[in-house]
C-alpha cells in the first residue's frame, strides 16, 4: 500500500519531469508533446518506485527493463534518465539536434538507459517478449515493462505479440496501454475504434486491468497485482489525457506532434509550478 | 568416408539444422525461431535437443523477428527462419529496425529462394530478397551453394558480430566442395580458373549451372572461370577486379532479379574499379509462377545454355 508521503514525492517528481520535458520541447520548438506528457506518471512510478536499475551499470543483465514501444514518447523518458543520472541533464537541450544522443524516437545504440530501439509502431511489443524470454533463458529475475500506445494498437504486430506472450506464459512481462483516446488524425473512436481494450487483452489471455493513468495509488495497486500473477502477462490499460499538464495541448487533437515555442513552454511550466501538490 | 559418399546429395536444410545443433552444443547462447515452418527448415532436431532454446511462434514473421531482437538484446544469438518471401518481403521493417538499426545480432534465414519455391508458385517465389537485404546498412548477405558451404558459412555467420541474412536452398544438393573446406564471409571461391571469360554465380541452382556452362564453353575452346560468390554483401571486390584484369568479360548468374542482386553488385564493382563487358543471367523484371524446378529453369532461362550463350555475347562484343 502506497502512503500519502510517497504519493506526494511521486507527484513532485512527475511535475519536475513534465517541466523538464516541456523545457526540452520548448528549446527545440516542436515535438511529440501529447503522447510524451500522457506517460509521465507511469514512467515516474516505474523508475522511482518499482524498477530495479543502476544508472552506473546501464547494461547490468539482472536489471528490470523498459520497452517504450510508443517510441515517440522518448523525450519523456529522456527526462527520467537524465534525472536518474544515466547522462548529464544538459543533454536534454540537444533533443533532435544533429549529432545528438537524444533522437525523437528511442535508440538503444545512442542513449544510455534505453533498453530497446522503438519508433516503428508495434515492434516494441515483440522485442519485449524477446527480452522476457531472454531473461527466462538467462535465469535473470528482472521484470520487463512495456508501454504501448492506443493508436499503436491498430498495428497487427501488437496482436501477434498479444497471442504469443500469453502462449509463453510471460508473467514477468507487465505492459501498459496509454489510452489517451487520441491518435494522429483524431480521436481513436473515429479513426480506429479500440473500444474497451482491457476486454481484448483479457480475451487474449492476459491479466488485464484498467486504471486512471495519472493516479499514483491506482497505478501502484495495479502494478502490485500484476507482480502477483504467476502465469499470465499483464496489461494495465491507463486512461490518460494526451498532452497532460500543458495548457495548450490538453484536449487539442492536434497535439500529437506540434509546435512548442519557448513562450508556450515557459507559460505551461509557470502554471505547473503554481499547482499545489 | 570415401569420395563417393561425400558426393551424394544431401538436404541443405538438414545440414543447416545439424550445424546449429553442433554450434548450440558448445554455445549456450545459440537459439532458434520458427514461424510454423519448423518442418520445412528441419530444425525439429534442434528443438528436440534444446527444447527451451527453440521458439516456434506460429504464423507471425513480424513478431518472430521482434522476439529475435529482444533475445539478441539479452545476449542470445538467434537464428530465425521462414520462406524467403516472408523473411524478407513480409518482415522487412522488423528486420531493418528492430534487428539491424538497433545494432543487434540476429541471423535471418530465407528458405526456398526464387524458383526453388516450385509448386508454391508466384506468391511464394521471391526474386527480390537479395536486393532488399543489400540495402540494409552493414548487413552480411550470403547464399551457399552446397552442403559443405552451408555448414561452414553458418558457422561463420554465428561467429560474426552483427546481423546476417542467409538465403538457403532446402533441398538435396550434390556437394561441390569437400567436407571441411574453409570459407570466409565476403571472400568468393574460385571453383575453376579460366582466361577468357568469368562466370560469377551464386546459390545452389546457379553455381552448378555455371559449372555446366563452363563445360559447354570449353567444348568450344573457350576458357571460362567460375566463381562462387556466396557472399553478395560485402561483395569480394578484390576477386572481381583480379578477374577483370585476367579475362575479357563477365556473366553473372543468379536465381533472383538482375536488378539489385549479384549482377548489380558485380556491375557496381566493375564500373567503379575496372570496366569490362558484363551480361547478367537472372530474372528480368518478372513475377514468379508455379512449376517444377526444371520447368522454371527453362521458363526464366536460368540454364547452362543461357549462361554459355551470354558468355559468347560478351566475348564477341
Amino acid at each position: 500500500m502506497i502512503g500519502d508521503d510517497e504519493i506526494r514525492r511521486l507527484k513532485i517528481k512527475a511535475r519536475d519531469l513534465r517541466v523538464a520535458t516541456l523545457d526540452a520541447f520548448g528549446h527545440l520548438g516542436v515535438g511529440h508533446i501529447g503522447g510524451a506528457l500522457s506517460v509521465i506518471e507511469v514512467l515516474t512510478i516505474l523508475y522511482y518506485r518499482h524498477m530495479k536499475i543502476d544508472p552506473g551499470q546501464p547494461r547490468l543483465a539482472e536489471r528490470d527493463k523498459l520497452v517504450l514501444s510508443k517510441g515517440h514518447a522518448g523525450p519523456a523518458l529522456y527526462s527520467v534518465l537524465a534525472d536518474k543520472g544515466f547522462f548529464p541533464k544538459e543533454w536534454l537541450h540537444t533533443l533532435n539536434r544533429g549529432g545528438t544522443s537524444l533522437p525523437s524516437h528511442c535508440d538503444m545504440r545512442r542513449t544510455p538507459g534505453i533498453d530497446m530501439t522503438t519508433g516503428s509502431l508495434g515492434q516494441g511489443m515483440s522485442a519485449a517478449i524477446g527480452l522476457t524470454l531472454g531473461n527466462r533463458l538467462n535465469g535473470s529475475p528482472g521484470k520487463v515493462y512495456m508501454i504501448i500506445g492506443d493508436g499503436e494498437s491498430n498495428e497487427g504486430q501488437i496482436w501477434e505479440g498479444a497471442m504469443c506472450a500469453a502462449h509463453y506464459r510471460l508473467r514477468d512481462l507487465i505492459g501498459f496501454m496509454d489510452y489517451n483516446h487520441m491518435q494522429i488524425d483524431g480521436y481513436c473512436r473515429d479513426i480506429m475504434n479500440i473500444d474497451v481494450p482491457e476486454e481484448k487483452w483479457a480475451a487474449f489471455g492476459w491479466f488485464a486491468q484498467r486504471v486512471d493513468g495519472h493516479d499514483f495509488a491506482a497505478l501502484d495497486r495495479a502494478i502490485e497485482r500484476a507482480k502477483q500473477e504467476d502465469v499470465r502477462p499483464s496489461m494495465i490499460v491507463m486512461d490518460t489525457v494526451k498532452g497532460k499538464g500543458a495548457f495548450f495541448a490538453e484536449n487539442n487533437v492536434g497535439n500529437h506532434n506540434m509546435k512548442v515555442d519557448e513562450a508556450m513552454a515557459a507559460e505551461a511550466i509557470r502554471r505547473l509550478m503554481e499547482e499545489v501538490l | 568416408m570415401g569420395a563417393t559418399t561425400e558426393m551424394e546429395p544431401k538436404e541443405m536444410r538438414v545440414v543447416y539444422a545439424e550445424t546449429l545443433v553442433r554450434l548450440a552444443e558448445v554455445n549456450p547462447d545459440v537459439v532458434i525461431l520458427e514461424a510454423d515452418l519448423m518442418k520445412a527448415s528441419a530444425t525439429g532436431i534442434f528443438q528436440k535437443r534444446f527444447p527451451d532454446r527453440a521458439f516456434n511462434v506460429g504464423v507471425a514473421e513480424a513478431n518472430m523477428l521482434g522476439i529475435a531482437a529482444g533475445l539478441s538484446a539479452s545476449g542470445k544469438i538467434p537464428f530465425a527462419a521462414s520462406f524467403t518471401c516472408f523473411s524478407s518481403r513480409r518482415a522487412y521493417d522488423q528486420f531493418f529496425i528492430s534487428c539491424n538499426y538497433s545494432g543487434l545480432n540476429v541471423k535471418l534465414v530465407g528458405t526456398d529462394p526464387g524458383i526453388a519455391a516450385e509448386y508454391n508458385g508466384g506468391t511464394h517465389m521471391c526474386f527480390e530478397d537479395l536486393g532488399l537485404m543489400r540495402n540494409v546498412p552493414g548487413l552480411v548477405v550470403f547464399e551457399p551453394c552446397d552442403p559443405p558451404s552451408v555448414a561452414a558459412l553458418v558457422e561463420r555467420a554465428a561467429a560474426h558480430k552483427g546481423c546476417t541474412y542467409l538465403r538457403l536452398h532446402r533441398k538435396p544438393i550434390r556437394p561441390i566442395y569437400r567436407d571441411g573446406e574453409s570459407f570466409e564471409l565476403g571472400k568468393g571461391k574460385v571453383i575453376r580458373d579460366g582466361g577468357d571469360v568469368t562466370l560469377i554465380a551464386v546459390g545452389a541452382i546457379m553455381v552448378p549451372e555455371a559449372i555446366a556452362a563452363a563445360d559447354l564453353l570449353k567444348a568450344d575452346g573457350v576458357s571460362a572461370a567460375v566463381i562462387d560468390m556466396h557472399t553478395i554483401k560485402p561483395i569480394d571486390r578484390e576477386l572481381v577486379v583480379a578477374f577483370a584484369r585476367k579475362t575479357r568479360g563477365f556473366v553473372t548468374c543468379e536465381n533472383h532479379q538482375v536488378v539489385n542482386g549479384l549482377g548489380s553488385a558485380v556491375a557496381e564493382v566493375l564500373c567503379e574499379a575496372c570496366p569490362r563487358p558484363l551480361r547478367r543471367v537472372g530474372i528480368r523484371d518478372e513475377f514468379g509462377e508455379v512449376g517444377t524446378l526444371d520447368y522454371l529453369k527453362g521458363r526464366y532461362r536460368l540454364t547452362a545454355a543461357t549462361i554459355a550463350e551470354e558468355a559468347r555475347v560478351v566475348l564477341e562484343g
